[in-house]
């Protein structure tokens, strides 16, 4: 089934447009189906009503928004890069 | 399209020496704004997202890097300043906002229209992912060997 990660950065045009191609691309070559919706970390609740699997943010959350984050930072600084995908494609998968 | 096609030879400064990261901001924002790629509130925009919603990003190598930006209302045409700092200044850190980040290394990013310009955010990524990259621009004494660092 086709998983929803919210892809979310303080204006939703620059560090969550990098993350959300790394997202994209890892699960496709792991031959996982997901699709990416980015938005601005102040717009992340009305799209967690829309339903999601995981939200991935390059911006501290400062709410808990009952699914689980993970911390997209990596994209941008290649620190932790690998284990952070490895992270995000482990938890997509059924 | 990529970094080198949106970055602007004009608003390139080498070995700034600047006091804090709200003086960096407002040179770089300064002159994207005489450029005539941002409009005139750009700069107080940048100031105000940086208090909230900072950029600074601790990287592998020696260096650290910030990239200051606001929503597209506030520019007319996309592109990017760059700054390297006689010694860092603060910002702070993205993920962790209490956390500070001495940067060297400036990219304000002016981008016009939200979820493109891929290529040229990813050339960024790589250049923040690359030690070496970063250290031989902030070594570059004139602007055509920033140019030949750049992915």
């Amino acid at each position: 089934m086709t998983k929803t990660v919210i892809v979310s950065c303080g204006t939703a045009i620059a560090t969550s447009t990098v993350a959300a191609k790394g997202i994209e691309e890892a699960c496709k070559e792991a031959g996982v189906a997901v699709v990416t919706k980015q938005c601005k970390t102040a717009e992340i609740q009305a799209y967690i009503d829309q339903g999601a699997d995981l939200i991935v943010t390059t911006t501290q959350m400062r709410f808990d928004p009952g699914i689980p984050v993970i911390n997209g930072l990596p994209f941008l600084t290649g620190i932790g890069k690998e284990q952070m995908i490895n992270e995000i494609v482990e938890f997509l998968k059924d | 399209m990529n970094i080198k096609d949106f970055l602007c030879e004009e608003a390139i400064i080498l070995g700034l020496e600047a006091s804090s990261s709200e003086e960096v901001i407002r040179i770089l924002g300064g002159k994207l704004r005489d450029l005539g790629y941002v409009k005139e509130n750009f700069i107080d925009a940048a100031l105000a997202r940086e208090a909230t919603m900072p950029t600074g990003l601790p990287l592998g190598g020696k260096y650290n890097a910030a990239i200051p930006h606001v929503d597209i209302e506030y520019v007319k045409k996309s592109a990017l300043a760059l700054a390297t700092l006689r010694a860092p200044v603060v910002f702070y850190n993205m993920v962790e906002n209490q956390v500070e980040v001495p940067c060297q290394l400036v990219i304000m990013l002016a981008l016009d229209k939200p979820k493109s310009q891929v290529e040229m955010l990813q050339s960024v990524a790589i250049l923040l992912q690359t030690p070496e990259m970063i250290e031989n621009i902030l070594s570059a004494n004139a602007v055509d060997e920033v140019f030949g660092v750049l992915p």
